[in-house]
């Protein structure tokens, strides 16, 4: 009997699991919001980016901060490959890049690891 | 507080001591008194100061869909520490050890891991700080010394003997030794004068010259190298395209094997739920797929600044990756192979009348040939006259007058006459030998011949031969004619010549070469743009320190066929690091997930979750090390090592 609870109770389990991780999920999206000079998103970085995809409006400067909330290794850096940056989060609470918004565009960034993705686009 | 990954490693080794004693101690069969109480109490610390991070963002990774290497260890040592807190509340056997182990191998991983990874990048910051701090600049008259970033373009800077050129410009007055290695990776240093350019970060050996500045700031070529560094080390290489894709799925895929390790032991296996539990523990714990993703852009980071160091710049990844695989190798001829700049090795008829002749018009015109005229006439002290009328004739010649008479220098067909039967003997034989001849005629009538040859790099035959011993194909493709191409060829061991090419062709017969595997095009940045572009790998030689960046995928800053030998080697000797760290850890999972989920158990071969952890830590830090030793493995013409 208890095997069979078992057996019953590790199916339900897996099947949470593929649904959970490979199921399609809506993907929060932030805005970014006008400062003086231009325009700012945070992205806060804790077990994953939140929001992972940011909106920036063409042709405005734009900066993103990322809010390091996570001390583990795994979320240290930031990359963003179209720019060639790979910045260390952990140096300091709040970490600014710039991006260039001077062409409608989609970039990626991703942990140091390329483990944890997000995007930013200008439109 | 923030803690260190370090400072929470050594709060957590501490504490896990009493537990590593009693495992210890086991085989005697010692038992510490109060053990259970005392593994209670240190392993709550533990996990309070050293798991409770992993536990948090694998929470919030949760709630994100997302599973990492986080997830892993935070369910690994959750399930082995609240279950042995239950085991202790119903007197049942407990494995406090296992969650502090896991927890103290893992942050070890992560503290070691930061360093290494903090080391790597740390070259590209040492590249960087190569830059002059600050320079001697001419103000209001006087030269006085500022911070480099007060410079500004058009300054005039000087610069002693022994000091730093602060920044990229042109020599005014001065003529000096530079050392410029740290830009081309050759450590001879190059004479410059007044009208050549300097490099900033590159050093004055040996005289005071004084430069205006013509670059500064991020504009300069150091900074534009480590710009373009910054960019490789952060692309990806087309090989990473399975790993990332496999990174995707594979901490659920681990939670799931977890799973199913624990029902196969407890429904199929017999043993005790204690059992299974521990093996599905060690199955999460061994899978951590750090060693997998640090794999390529470790070695991808000391490979491409390494390369940087000896003046080979390569894009990114892609690139890398391609170059590795490169079968046959194209070369452009002029300047490329030779050095480009044609000098005069004959002269027939009266040897200073002919140079005076045609010093005399060719100083009026600007093609390479005739540069080669005007040199061998000052070289050979021949007073050159003056010259009126100057005409130039596009791919025929020159004409002009010279003391009265009518001169022409080129074709015959620029002659009224035809040459006599000595002198087009005398042509056929320098043509045999590959040379350019131009007719000189002195009112219509042929007084002599000029031969100008453009001569192989010093280097040539000797980087040719390397490539060969690679089984990699060399072939030349030049628009000379065939006889001079052949002779070139011949002369540094070239067998395949493609020759008569016009330079809008050569972009198709690079394509036509790729059939049969990945071709390299080697030429200039200026000219073979799309040669450059349609090659698998397009190889820009810049001239010493005049390069255009953008030109190709791998940029060479140093001038010599040396550097396409040493490009491909470095390119080959990472992608092989990355290829055998990929490798390495997917070994790693392969056999690592069996054993840890009991399979050889039959044959007495199985893990507890701490030496799983162990091994998960060991397996990220030995990739690490592993990319790090590129630093020392041997390229071929890099006599220093670097660090």
């Amino acid at each position: 009997m208890a095997k069979l609870i078992v057996l019953g109770g590790a199916l339900i389990l897996i099947g949470l699991i593929c649904w959970w991780f490979f199921g399609h999920h809506v993907q929060q999206t932030g805005r970014a919001t006008r400062t003086k000079t231009g325009q700012e998103a945070t992205v806060v970085v804790n077990g994953g980016y939140s929001p992972a995809t940011i909106v920036l409006k063409k042709g405005i400067p734009a900066k993103v901060n990322f809010e390091m909330h996570d001390s583990t290794a795994c979320l240290s850096h930031v990359v963003v490959e179209q720019l060639g940056i790979d910045k260390d989060l952990t140096k300091q609470p709040v970490t600014t890049i710039t991006v260039p918004t001077d062409q409608a565009k989609e970039f990626n960034y991703a942990c140091g690891m390329n483990m944890f993705h997000g995007k930013i686009i200008v439109k | 507080m923030k803690l260190s990954n370090l400072t929470r490693f050594w709060i957590a080794f501490v504490l896990a001591i009493p537990m590593l004693v009693q495992m210890l101690a086991m085989p005697w069969h010692w038992a510490m008194p109060g053990y259970r109480i005392i593994a209670f109490l240190t392993t709550t610390v533990i996990m309070a100061v050293a798991a409770l991070p992993y536990w948090k963002s694998a929470w919030a990774a949760f709630w994100h869909h997302e599973a990492n290497m986080n997830t892993l260890v935070a369910v690994g040592t959750a399930v082995a520490y609240f279950y042995s807190v239950f085991a202790l509340m119903t007197g049942r056997a407990v494995y406090f050890e296992s969650a502090a182990f896991v927890t103290v191998f893992v942050l070890l991983g992560d503290a070691m891991e930061e360093r290494m990874h903090n080391n790597a990048s740390g070259a590209l910051e040492k590249l960087f700080a190569l830059q002059a701090k600050d320079a001697t600049v001419l103000r209001q008259g006087k030269f006085v010394t500022v911070p480099l970033n007060q410079v500004k373009v058009g300054d005039q800077l000087r610069v002693e003997p022994g000091e730093k050129i602060p920044v990229d410009g042109v020599i005014l007055t001065g003529t000096a030794s530079i050392n410029e290695a740290t830009i081309t990776g050759e450590s001879i240093p190059v004479t410059k004068h007044p009208g050549d350019a300097v490099v900033g970060s590159t050093i004055n050996t040996d005289s005071v010259i004084t430069i205006r500045a013509t670059k500064v700031g991020d504009q300069t070529m150091l900074a534009q190298i480590v710009t373009m560094v910054k960019r490789a080390q952060t692309s990806h290489a087309p090989i990473q395209k399975l790993t990332d894709r496999v990174a995707g799925i594979f901490v659920p895929a681990v939670l799931i094997a977890a799973i199913v390790t624990f029902t196969a032991w407890f429904v199929l296996g017999n043993v005790s739920a204690v059992r299974a539990m521990l093996f599905a523990v060690a199955v999460i714990v061994i899978a951590c797929p750090c060693a997998l993703g640090l794999a390529t852009p470790t070695a991808l980071m000391v490979g491409t600044t390494r390369a940087a160091k000896l003046g080979v710049l390569i894009k990114n990844g892609e690139a890398l990756q391609a170059a590795a695989g490169i079968k046959t190798v194209v070369f452009d001829k002029t300047g490329t192979i030779t050095t480009g700049k044609p000098v005069v090795t004959d002269v027939i008829g009266d040897h200073d009348h002919v140079l005076a002749l045609a010093a005399a018009l060719e100083q009026s015109s600007e093609h390479p040939l005739a540069a080669a005229i005007v040199t061998a006439a000052t070289k050979a002290k021949v007073p050159v006259p003056a010259s009126s009328h100057f005409k130039n004739y596009a791919g025929q010649g020159v004409t002009g007058t010279v003391n009265g008479h009518s001169v022409a220098v080129g074709q015959e067909s620029l002659a009224n006459q035809q040459l006599s039967p000595t002198l087009t003997a005398q042509q056929r034989t320098l043509r045999q030998a590959a040379k350019t001849v131009v007719v000189v005629s002195e009112d219509g009538k042929p007084c002599g011949l000029i031969a100008i040859q453009d001569t192989p790099k010093p280097d040539a035959a000797a980087a040719i031969a390397a490539l060969k011993r690679q089984g990699i194909t060399p072939v030349m493709l030049t628009g000379d004619n065939t006889q001079v191409a052949q002779a070139i060829a011949h002369q540094v061991g070239i067998d395949q010549v493609i020759a008569g090419v016009l330079p809008a062709d050569k972009a198709m017969h690079v394509q036509a070469l790729e059939q049969h595997g990945p071709v390299a095009f080697v030429g200039d940045g200026v000219n073979d743009a799309p040669a450059l572009a349609t090659a698998t790998v397009g190889i820009a030689m810049g001239s010493g320190t005049d390069v255009a960046l953008e030109s190709g995928d791998i940029v060479l800053v140093h001038n010599d066929l040396t550097s396409v030998v040493r490009a491909l080697d470095i390119a080959t000797k990472t992608y092989r690091r990355i290829k055998l760290n990929l490798t390495g850890s997917l070994v790693y999972n392969v056999i690592g997930i069996p054993v840890a989920a009991g399979i050889f158990s039959g044959i007495g071969l199985q893990l507890s979750p701490a030496i799983a952890g162990l091994a998960m830590a060991l397996s990220s830090v030995t990739v690490v090390g592993s990319s790090l030793l590129l630093n020392i493995t041997p390229i071929v013409g890099d006599s220093r090592q670097s660090h």
